[in-house]
């Protein structure tokens, strides 16, 4: 028992380390907030190309989306960080994270923005369009407030996903949250600031996984 | 400056290309041993959990709840870097895989959940009723129509989490990703992260198709 | 000197049930002889569907006694509740049937599985039934390819299939369009003929008047009287059900 508290739950090392874990939340905190911004952002855009009647807008946007959930964020993040430079491009660790996080997000937002779309009835546009607003009015005013509705619980979880991918920028020496523990780790010999930093998500991350429970139970329930 | 050189160059393709085959057959194989067993295990906790003994579902709850907020990332450093001071060694990849599993059973416990409880109580009457115990109720009559709702849901968890096996690269599993840092840095070329990157279009493209099938085709009906 | 009394196939004695604070059912006596069909009737919240339940405890009784052929539903392992239940067939207003399976496998599961018949053995047993509610035509269909007269004709085949001792109906046709009625009653009609013991809890008092042997009317919780169906529906004693009929025959009119 005490060779486990010792090794996970040291609490002088945790003392320690906890300026420099404090410092990578707060890198951590921003890059979300940039990176979910994006996500979004990107994420909407793609999502109402991809519902386009229009084939030629929406098997480019279907492409895209494709492309990018099948690579893996890390793999883009190091073709983007380490990749880059080779053509005599070179960006600092924190640009490339928000780079690698708009395509790779923006792909995941889409998807779920798209099935949203999908699920609010043609009846709605109809009614919509039949009452005199245009096709810009009815998208903003009608569909997607409903759309979002229906998939506020995947909106909510992609969003905890990516707080949770953003620790990839570790990999990347971007001084986050694991970063930081990682670095404490190493100089510590002992794993306590990566049990702290793991307390760290904990605390934003565990309310929102309980909401999203019940929220995917309430929704099935009802339907 | 030639753009094709850097990314694509033909040398270094063929040089790297059977470690990269191998790094590729890596992904595959822990990949598939990931899916197998994690859906396995979120199956099984979720069929404990339907015992309704809260003595059973409080541990099981805690497990998917740690499971979906903490990065996949620092689980696997804990293990890896933590256990090794308990005098317990696990090899790399057998962290990568472990705590891929536990996971994927996480949020395939909570998928199977919540379907059911969901499922119209008749269901559980009706195999009741004509005499099926519990366990039979539960194996032929309710997880086989939550298998098949949740199909989409489940294919689009076991890809994601499939794709997390780059994070092998950052405890030393020889995949792909860390195969193509490796020659990058001896190499001086930008062309193996290429490959690795072509190498996951070619194992998950198709697969993101089969997902778009799998959601068309498995739509409910009700 | 009397003949000695035959052994009801289904015997309910004080039956008790609460939930929480309400009690539900109080003191209900019914027996059931072989091959009798009772109907029951009684307003909303009355009970019936909760005394049926009780009867394969698909509700747990609060006190009483329930035995089928002489034999006790209660007090009982898990184990031989299961094997009990086979002998009470059980139809629901819903349906139920697991939209999963094929019509023939959604008759063959519990055989196969709760009753170990062999898979040729079940096959036979639930072609012979599928035919015996006209449907074996059906019997590769999906549940969700059937009319809701068909999926409960099929609910009424998978429950015979185990060659229950007595059958409970709870409203079997009120979640069917009118025209679909018909179908079941005519089902449950041949059932009665063919010397199935049975208990019903419906609002087709046409049905009662043709089929019944005998009328339990139920409400808040007790039996308030029983007896023929002329009796009942002719020359009703208690001001409540005098009261019910009237209601019922208003609405229907
Ligand atoms: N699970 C339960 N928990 C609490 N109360 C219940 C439960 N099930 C039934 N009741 C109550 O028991 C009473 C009897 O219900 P029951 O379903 O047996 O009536 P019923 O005669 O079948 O009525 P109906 O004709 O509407 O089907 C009702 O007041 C109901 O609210
Ligand atoms: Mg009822």
């Amino acid at each position: 028992m005490d060779t486990i508290i010792n090794a996970f739950f040291n609490i002088d090392i945790m003392r320690q380390a906890a300026p420099l874990l404090l410092k990578g939340a707060w890198v951590t905190l921003q890059l979300c907030a940039v990176v979910i911004v994006l996500g979004i952002s990107g994420g909407l855009t793609l999502g109402l190309l991809a519902s386009s009647k229009n084939a030629a807008v929406r098997l480019p946007a279907f492409l895209f989306i494709d492309f990018f959930r099948a690579i893996p964020p890390l793999i883009l993040l190091i073709l983007i960080y380490a990749g880059l430079p080779f053509i005599g491009i070179r960006v600092p660790p924190f640009v490339a994270v928000c780079i690698a996080f708009l395509l790779n997000n923006s792909a995941y937002f889409a998807e779920i923005f798209r099935s949203g779309i999908k699920s609010v009835s043609r009846g709605q546009t109809e009614a919509a369009r039949a009452s005199g607003l245009s096709p810009a009015q009815t998208q903003a005013f009608v569909i997607l407030p409903q759309a979002v509705r229906n998939v506020l619980p995947d909106l909510l979880s992609n969003v905890v996903e990516i707080v949770k991918l953003t620790s990839i920028a570790s990999v990347v020496s971007l001084t986050e949250l694991l970063y930081s523990a990682n670095m404490a780790r190493a100089v510590t010999y002992n794993s306590s600031p990566l049990v702290m930093a793991a307390l760290m998500y904990l605390v934003v991350l565990w309310p929102l996984v309980r909401v999203i429970s019940r929220f995917q139970r309430g929704l099935s329930i009802s339907s | 400056m030639d753009f094709g050189n850097v990314f694509l160059n033909p040398d270094i393709i063929a040089t790297y290309m059977p470690q990269m085959i191998r790094a590729v057959w890596v992904t595959i194989w822990i990949s598939v041993l990931v899916v197998i067993s994690g859906l396995a295990l979120g199956a099984f906790l979720a069929g404990l959990r339907a015992y309704q003994k809260r003595w059973l579902a409080w541990p099981i709850v805690l497990f998917a709840d740690l499971m979906r907020a903490l990065p996949p990332l620092v689980l696997m450093l804990i293990l890896f870097f933590g256990l090794p001071s308990l005098g317990v060694i696990l090899s790399d990849w057998f962290v990568l895989y472990l705590v891929l599993t536990l996971v994927l059973a996480a949020f395939v416990e909570e998928i199977f959940w919540a379907t059911l409880t969901s499922l119209p109580r008749g269901q559980w009457e009706a195999g009741a009723a004509t005499g099926l115990s519990f366990n039979q109720v539960l194996v032929n009559v309710i997880f086989p129509q939550a298998v098949r709702t949740n199909i989409p849901q489940l294919v689009n968890r076991s890809l994601t989490i499939s794709k997390m096996t780059a994070y092998g690269s950052v405890i030393g599993v020889k995949e792909i990703v860390s195969v193509a840092g490796s020659a990058q840095a001896f190499s001086g070329s930008a062309t193996p992260l290429t490959m690795a990157a072509i190498a996951y279009l070619i194992i998950f493209f198709p697969a993101m198709l089969l997902s778009r099938y799998v959601e068309n085709r498995f739509q409910y009906d009700h | 000197m009397s003949a000695p009394q035959p052994l009801p196939t289904l015997e309910i004695t004080a039956l008790e049930k609460r939930f929480g604070d309400t009690q539900v059912l109080r003191s209900i006596d019914l027996k059931v002889a072989n091959g009798e069909l009772v109907f029951v009737i009684g307003p909303s919240g009355s009970g019936k569907s909760t005394m049926l339940r009780c009867c394969n405890r698909l509700e747990e009784p609060t006190s009483g006694a329930i035995h089928v052929n002489g034999k006790p539903m209660l007090g009982i392992t898990r184990r031989d509740l299961d094997r009990m239940r086979l002998q009470v067939g059980m139809v629901f207003q819903g349906f139920f049937l697991y939209p999963h399976l094929s019509v023939l496998k959604n008759v063959t599961l519990a055989q196969r599985k709760a009753l170990k018949r062999p898979a040729a053995e079940a096959d036979a047993r639930a072609l012979e039934m599928l035919d015996k509610v006209g449907l074996k035509h059906k019997a590769s269909a999906m549940p969700g390819e059937l009319s809701g007269g068909q999926q409960q004709r099929v609910a009424i085949a998978r429950a015979l299939a185990l060659d229950p001792k007595v059958m409970l109906f709870d409203e079997p046709t009120s979640a069917l369009d009118p025209e679909l009625v018909g179908s079941v009653l005519k089902v449950m009609r041949d059932l009665r003929e063919g010397g199935m013991t049975m208990i019903v809890v419906s609002h087709e008092m046409q049905f009662a008047r043709e089929a019944a042997d005998r009328v339990v009317f139920m409400d808040g919780g007790v039996i308030v009287e029983q007896g023929t169906p002329s009796e009942i529906f002719g020359n009703p004693r208690s001001e409540r059900l005098r009261a019910f009929l009237s209601r019922v025959s208003g609405e229907a009119a």
